[in-house]
């Protein structure tokens, strides 16, 4: 799959921003007046911010608000309606921290479960879909869900649960790549399926239909992506989680924390840009390509 | 509506016969040719004069070798189209509504006024059947030439799908498939029309018709014995006529 930023950066950053909203949420942190501002400022950056950016991919964003309707069998409808909803709650829920130093306790934890659903439905986007092995896992929603509520728990100070979910979240995603570089083959569809040709025998691509590119090439196969894929690996998960672990364990600092973040964020920024780049499309095998 | 319908009352589509295609691509330049001037947005070309010409199909032949474990490879042509499947997913997956399955006859359209070419469905299509088309943002596929196969300003022979009509091998052939009685759908039961991808779970409403097995051509050669070398018997005047060449200077031995 095609690696395009727009969506690298809308599910980085909302996934974080809705993170923050649950811990907020849940109540872990209570600020008001001022300091609540700066608290649901970051959250709302990150998370508008992420969605916002998500427009960008669209041929007609000027449409966008037709994506709230097919809430009934889309995933990406539900997911737009869970992240207005939430946002909707959660900014009660901030007025009343920052206006009237109240904690309207209920609002909190009905915006930190939309929250929680606007992530996996982002992540049941990817992992609804057949044409895709790799992401039709439960380790896809599992992974999204555990990064932004870590991420959310490192950017609002929780080191312990942050610590603990980061670690769950390393675990998940080495077994999503154990099990996803073997998805595509246990999908049962290859060449011989593609074309319905492989009782004759082996199937080769022989000749392209067009001799340039097109839409779905450029789209969906994305060889060159995996040429350092491993080496990315290694990167991501030591920016990720090993970096963000060694500083929350040294003793505390706001230079740590901080550094504990950033690392975090550039980690979650590789693993998205692999999570595309490394899955493989089956429309890929009608070119002989994947 | 991006809800399936249960069933269809009819499920109009293509079977396209793989022994009988000649790879001559004419079902796609027709293709092109009427949709870019009717249903919807144009089908835009980019750079189409340039070094790297991209454009929008909604119909593409591709060519694979299959070698058998025994003889010579085979070359087949694959011309390659929405399937209008029964169990759409590029349909459900649509937040807008644009997308849709007609209840009255299968076929899988694209609404473009409410398309916002968040291109979602052409990653859920197994086939490659959608592009999103690079001038318009909004996502083109098979029509089955909806606004031919019902359109009385027609006559009767044009009222089906330009790639049907334009064939010169007549590998394409147009029909309901939900109706057993159908040419098409006899079509298939007689040559064992197969689905693609079966196990994505899409059941498509095109078939495909499986290439017939190569038959073995007998030996012979009519002209064979006259061309058999004859200067082997060392006899007659063939041998004389080596002999004297090859005794020329400069002359084969």
């Amino acid at each position: 799959m095609h690696p395009a930023k727009s969506v690298i950066i809308f599910t980085t950053f909302s996934g974080l921003g809705f993170g923050l909203l649950f811990w907020l949420g849940i109540g872990a942190i209570t600020p008001t007046g001022w300091m609540a501002f700066v608290w649901f400022t970051i959250a709302y950056l990150a998370a508008v911010g992420g969605l916002l950016a998500s427009t960008f991919h669209l041929g007609r964003p000027e449409r966008a608000i037709k994506a709230f309707s097919q809430w009934q069998t889309s995933w990406l409808s539900r997911e737009g309606i869970c992240a207005v909803a939430t946002l909707l709650v959660m900014a009660v829920y901030g007025a009343g921290l920052v206006f009237f130093d109240r904690v309207l306790a209920p609002l909190g934890w009905i915006g930190a479960l939309g929250a929680l659903a606007t992530v996996f439905t982002t992540s049941m986007i990817y992992a609804q879909l057949k044409t895709v092995p790799r992401w039709r896992h439960w380790s896809t929603p599992a992974l999204f869900l555990t990064l932004s509520v870590g991420g959310g728990a490192l950017l609002a100070g929780q080191v312990t649960e942050a610590l603990v979910l980061l670690a769950l979240a390393a675990g998940l995603q080495v077994y999503g790549w154990i099990t996803g570089d073997t998805a595509l083959a246990r999908s049962g569809t290859d060449m011989a399926t593609a074309t319905g040709l492989g009782h004759i025998g082996t199937v080769r691509a022989f000749e392209p239909p067009h001799t340039g590119t097109n839409y779905l090439m450029r789209e969906f196969i994305h060889v060159v992506g995996r040429k350092h894929a491993q080496a990315l690996r290694v990167i991501a998960a030591v920016l990720a989680f090993v970096l963000p672990v060694v500083f929350l364990l040294l003793p505390f600092s706001h230079i740590w924390g901080a550094l504990a973040l950033v690392s975090h964020i550039a980690g979650v920024l590789v693993l998205r840009w692999l999570f595309f780049a490394q899955a493989e499309h089956v429309v890929g095998l009608y070119y002989g390509k994947r | 509506m991006t809800q399936l319908p249960a069933s269809t009352a009819k499920k109009l589509g293509l079977v396209i016969d793989l022994d009988t295609c000649v790879g001559c691509h004419a079902c796609v330049i027709s293709c092109k040719g009427w949709n870019t001037e009717n249903y919807g947005a144009p089908l835009s070309d980019q750079d189409a004069y340039g070094a790297n010409p991209s454009g929008t199909f909604l119909n593409r032949v591709h060519s694979y070798e299959v070698q058998p474990e025994a003889g010579t490879a085979q070359l087949i042509h694959f011309p390659k189209s929405c399937l209008h499947c029964d169990d759409a997913p590029c349909v459900t997956v649509c937040p807008t509504g644009a997308s849709y399955k007609r209840v009255e006859d299968g076929i899988v359209l694209v609404n473009e006024s409410d398309c916002i070419g968040c291109g979602l469905c052409a990653w859920a299509c197994p086939y490659g059947a959608r592009e999103l088309d690079a001038k318009e943002g909004v996502m083109k596929k098979c029509t089955l030439c909806v606004d031919r196969i019902y359109n009385e300003n027609l006559p009767e022979e044009d009222r089906v799908p330009a790639c049907v009509r334009t064939c010169p091998a007549g590998a394409r052939h147009f029909g309901d498939l939900g109706d057993a009685e159908s040419e098409v759908s006899q079509l298939v039961a007689a040559r064992g029309g197969f689905d693609l991808m079966p196990e994505q779970g899409t059941k498509p409403v095109n078939k495909y018709l499986p290439p017939r097995p190569k038959d073995v051509a007998p030996e012979f050669d009519v002209l064979a014995p006259f061309l058999d070398p004859v200067a082997t018997d060392g006899k007659g005047f063939a041998h004389w006529l080596d002999k004297a060449l090859s005794a020329l200077p400069g002359g084969a031995k």
